[in-house]
């Protein structure tokens, strides 16, 4: 029986900095997390001057100069609801907590979303009259640069990676027909623009290889990383760099919830027989990404051919066998396994009849649509700086700028849930007693990363608390533990550690 | 999900022909919204539009990351 799919998703926002002269990428980073954690501090009445409670183990600076022109060092922190929010790559990271379903990584995906909104408008009132910085939900500056939105799912270890890899390739080739973003044109320099005037996903022209370690270049489609924040013996974190950043609560649901159902198939070994394997993915991930028909046959391995949409139709059939033999228990919740086969479907059906049914819910359907009503309406051609705009202004966060969100698409998640999950941790992982921790003994708490916390009761040495199974410290575990023990020390000793 | 299963199964109960029925005009209905939200947006997207379109997309750089 698969083991639960704990989850989450990362997210690298692109960030623009507006009226500053010869403006830093590293310092407006720093500058929004920073001024995130002001915001915080002031909240739940942390004192970030004397004290820096909220940091990792990896490294962290108590650098809280605004100043834009001041170079900040790298920051690193972790937020009450669990995440981990941090400067990476001349980027704002946000790494959701730990999900117990995929529907609660969209949750906490969009969560992350509102503290970057949060950190925008803290950033604003420290910025200079006509200063600000502006933050993009996107993977590419339409210039050959990409960043990331990265997706993490817990794996057994006992099954052998070349396995994951084989199984899950043509499936991660093809999940863009739901799970694009969009992009207008191309950054593929050999291919003459007119040839790719829109394409379903944002990253397919940044993937050069099929299998690798790296993730900022020669990008690969399966990543090896193989760091479980965990007990390694036992768990394996897939790490999966190939997505796009999605604003659409559809896409982002759709995508993790399909990629955790399959990577449950593959260690329960209910893939073994599906033969989809493609004879060459790396090009079949562009062209399913340059083909909004959805109608291009990639060639397979045996021989023959499939489109996307029937390479995803054969993973979809093998998952309502998978469901009807109860695998979906592995999804967290099997009624929410249940609902994202549905919508899996339902998208499928839709997608092969016409995809713009789906401009209410899906990324790159919604974007098309957006830059050809414009381009009919205003008689553009592709290459008008106008599309570009769009496109870009598409995954403006701000939900007065933003085209996603004027387009007023279908939802998933309320604004109550999001607003609680900016702040508190779930549940069902150990999320909850790093974040709970976090909440209550901040001022004991000396770093925490995602498999430890380390606490500092004053004394020597520093006390570290090992969370080595991501399904250990859930609010069952840990509520009445933490309720109970007023003070860090009290919890240490009741811990017995 | 409750609900939403709640009505798949009355839905079930009746006539296929009724449910086509239902369905087609739903998706007629939702075809106009579509569009006319879209139209919606699209009369007011200069206003919102960055000022200098060329200009902001030449201006948006990003170091590049994972």
């Amino acid at each position: 029986m698969a083991i639960i799919k704990v989850c989450g998703v990362e997210t690298e926002y692109g960030i623009q900095m507006l009226g500053v002269p010869d403006p830093n990428p590293i310092t407006a980073s720093s500058l929004l997390v920073n001024a995130y954690l002001s915001l915080v501090s002031k909240k739940v009445g942390w004192d970030f001057v004397d004290e820096s409670p909220m940091v990792d183990a990896r490294g962290f600076t108590r650098d809280f100069q605004l100043a834009p022109e001041v170079e900040t060092h790298l920051i690193n922190t972790v937020l009450s609801n669990g995440a981990r929010y941090y400067v990476d790559h001349a980027h704002p990271e946000y790494s959701s907590p730990e999900c117990y379903t995929p529907r609660e990584a969209l949750l906490y995906d969009k969560a992350g979303e509102e503290v970057l909104r949060r950190s925008m408008e803290g950033a604003a009132r420290v910025l200079g009259p006509g200063q600000s910085v502006v933050v993009y939900k996107n993977n590419s500056d339409r210039k050959g640069n990409s960043y990331g939105c990265h997706e993490n799912y817990m794996m057994d270890r006992a099954v052998p990676f070349g396995k994951i890899v084989s199984q899950v390739m043509p499936f991660f080739v093809t999940r863009q027909i739901f799970a694009g973003a969009g992009k207008v044109g191309t950054e593929m320099a050999y291919l003459p623009k007119e040839q790719v005037p829109f394409q379903i996903s944002q990253r397919a022209d940044f993937f050069e290889e099929e299998v690798g370690l790296e993730t900022t270049l020669k990008r690969p489609i399966v990543n090896t990383r193989d760091e479980p924040h965990a007990d390694a013996a036992r768990f394996r974190r897939l790490h999966v760099i190939l997505g796009d950043a999605n604003m659409s609560e559809y896409s982002t649901f759709l995508k993790v919830g399909t990629t955790a159902i399959v990577l449950s198939m593959i260690e329960d070994g209910f893939l073994d027989g599906l033969d989809t394997t493609l004879e060459t993915p790396v090009p079949s991930l562009r062209a399913v990404s340059y083909d909004l028909t959805l109608k291009r046959p990639l060639p397979l391995a045996d021989g023959g051919t499939a489109t996307a949409l029937e390479v995803q139709g054969m993973f979809l059939e093998a998952a309502k066998e998978y469901a009807a033999a109860g695998g979906l228990a592995s999804i967290g919740d099997e009624a929410e396994g249940k609902e994202i086969l549905r919508l899996w479907e339902e998208v499928l059906s839709d997608l092969e009849v016409d995809p713009m049914r789906l401009a209410d819910r899906l990324d790159w359907v919604a974007k098309y649509r957006l830059v050809t009503g414009y381009r009919e309406r205003h008689d553009v051609g592709w290459d008008d700086s106008r599309l570009a705009a769009i496109d870009l202004q598409f995954h403006d966060i701000r939900k007065s700028k933003s085209l996603f969100y004027r387009l007023g698409q279908e939802r998933l998640l309320a604004d109550d849930e999001i607003e609680i999950a900016v702040t508190e941790p779930p549940r069902r992982t150990r999320a909850y007693f790093r974040g709970k921790c976090l909440a209550k003994y901040a001022s004991n708490v000396a770093a925490a990363n995602w498999d430890s916390m380390i606490f500092d009761l004053g004394e020597d040495p520093l006390r570290r608390v090992p969370m080595m199974d991501p399904l250990r410290g859930t609010a069952d575990h840990v509520d009445e533990l933490i309720e109970s023990c007023d003070t860090a020390a009290e919890l240490l000793r009741a811990l017995g550690s | 999900m409750a609900e939403r299963e709640m009505v798949r199964k009355t839905t079930s109960s009746r006539s296929t022909e009724t449910v086509e029925e239902e369905a087609k005009s739903a998706s007629t209905e939702k075809s106009e919204k579509l569009k006319a939200e879209l139209d919606d947006l699209l009369d007011e997207i200069d206003e919102v539009l960055e000022d200098n379109a060329e200009e902001f997309v030449r201006n948006y750089v990003q170091k590049g990351g994972q």
